[in-house]
């Protein structure tokens, strides 16, 4: 069942084309990254996705709906957490139920009740300066995923974390994917990550889907799985194409 | 050494010791007959009356801060709407922010007699003139933070189906708060000066009608002791608008506690 399916949408500014023909599909309980240049559309396309833009042309679906430039369906996280420094974590995370209307308790109860699936359990009421940057990201990440329980979109959620805490943070998401069955669609520029992480890659240049790859090595991947000869394969193939 | 230079210069101690030095200078300079008395009244002089008036000083106290925070009150309230309503109509803030600027180059002195002649000589005119004087800071410091709220958390909480009035209520509003208090803190100071400065051009009660009184009698020492009730009541007002942003952005005083560790 495809949860989410973006259909030939193209998109200009000014005259020029970001987006041409763009078309990419995001399976239940898959990770699917859009790997390409900055400045290449990705971010556009997600502002589609999440119904802030409407493309000239083409659809966006989820669950099989038409969505296209309804915002209040599918949510992201960007780089930046944009956890607002005036709400303490578990308000913060509560943000998006408030916002569709459950009564302030009930919401910071559901936020809470899942604090220790993410690994944030003892942060409820600090304040966001009081974390570190990874567990920020959790806590953002935790707000998207109570916005629109099944689909996240990411934008280059973890580049803004050093090396090491990215590697934890990386086993951290798709630990917790595969246990709240969650689909991610990922925007990055780094490589590494994108194979690393992904089901599938699409390579994002110029404003069009360049190649579709299939990371076909098991899941949850070894840790190591970026030191072996298949992974150096996949980082070749791709890198043909850019 | 270098450190223990530090944290004096870092704490408050010059200023105190800077203003103990100053009162014992002027004192010397009274006392050594330098300046004779009934010009310039010595520190002890002014602190003597000061006490001898203070039941006096007390009723034109109460009526002057009546006025102010009235003002105030009315001010912030006027500067609030002011700066919703032209942040939400953009045309409206281009319209407008020009005139609030111009509008506060006029000087204060020369609008109170204008409103004396409009209002009389009870409290109205007074309280109109703080108003005035209050509202600009509170509009273009709430303006501020309205426009300077992170346009990629407006299009997550869009993304969220926020509405317009939940991206004020839940974003626009608390990113505001410093620049709000920010201006509150100017505003509470000009308050009562402002109320002060209307006193002088016409009524019954207040601590400008009593300085005028004074003035006319050549009593200095009266006078130092209002400048200072004066000075010393909007320090106060301050240091009770600075306590309430620390009671309403806790999270703010936690990040300094991080830096200076």
């Amino acid at each position: 069942m495809e949860k989410l399916e973006v259909r030939n949408v193209s998109m200009s500014f000014d005259g020029r084309k970001v987006l041409d023909n763009v078309s990419i599909t995001l399976r239940a309980g898959e990770l699917v990254c859009l790997l390409g240049v900055s400045g290449g559309g990705k971010t556009t396309l997600f502002n589609i996705i999440s119904g802030l833009l409407v493309p000239d042309q083409g659809q966006v679906f989820l669950d099989g709906e038409d969505v296209t430039g309804k915002p209040g369906r599918i949510s992201y996280m960007l780089q930046k957490d944009l956890l607002l420094p005036y709400r303490t974590i578990e308000d913060n995370v509560a943000l998006p139920l408030l916002l569709r209307g459950v009564p302030k308790k009930q919401a910071r109860k559901q936020a809470v009740e899942l604090f220790d699936e993410f690994g944030l359990e003892g942060t409820e009421t600090l304040w966001p300066a009081q974390l570190s940057g990874g567990m920020r990201q959790r806590a953002a990440l935790l707000r998207t995923y109570l916005f629109s329980q099944n689909v996240a979109l990411l934008d280059e959620p973890f580049s803004a974390l050093d090396t090491l805490t990215k590697a934890s943070v990386h086993r951290w998401y798709l630990d917790v994917m595969q246990r709240i069955k969650l689909s991610t669609l990922f925007i990055t520029h780094d490589i590494d990550e994108a194979i690393l992480l992904s089901d599938r890659v699409y390579l994002l240049t110029n404003g069009h889907i360049d190649a579709e790859l299939e990371i076909q090595e098991k899941k949850p991947r070894n840790p190591d799985f970026n030191l072996t000869p298949e992974f150096l394969a996949y980082k070749k193939q791709i890198l043909s194409h850019l | 050494m270098i450190r223990k230079l530090r944290s004096i210069t870092s704490s408050k101690a010059p200023a105190f010791i800077a203003v103990v030095l100053l009162l014992v200078v002027w004192q010397i300079v009274c006392v050594s007959g330098l300046v004779p008395g009934y010009m310039l009244p010595s520190p002890v002089d002014v602190a003597s009356v000061f006490v001898t008036e203070f039941p006096i000083l007390g009723g034109h106290l109460v009526v002057t801060l009546q006025e102010a925070f009235l003002g105030l009150f009315l001010g912030v309230t006027i500067g609030f709407v002011f700066a919703v309503t032209m942040d939400t109509f953009d045309i409206l803030y281009r319209a407008l922010y020009p005139i609030l600027v111009i509008s506060q180059t006029i000087p204060t002195v020369a609008i109170a007699p204008l409103l004396v002649l409009w209002f009389g000589y009870e409290m109205t005119p007074k309280v109109v003139l703080v108003v005035l004087v209050t509202f600009f800071p509170i509009t273009v410091g709430l303006l501020d933070g309205f426009r300077a709220v992170d346009r990629d958390a407006i299009g997550l909480l869009r993304s969220m189906g926020a509405s317009k009035w939940q991206i004020f209520r839940y974003l626009k509003c608390p990113s505001a708060l410093p620049q709000f208090f920010s201006g509150l803190r100017i505003a509470a100071a000009y308050s009562v000066v402002g109320a002060v400065i209307s006193e002088w051009l016409g009524g019954f009660n207040g601590l400008g009608v009593y300085m005028t009184r004074v003035k006319k009698a050549f009593a200095f020492d009266k006078m130092f002791a209002v400048i200072f009730l004066i000075s010393a009541v909007s320090l106060a007002l301050m240091a009770l608008v600075s306590f309430a942003e620390r009671k309403c952005m806790p999270y703010r005083n936690l990040h300094e506690e991080q830096k200076t560790k």
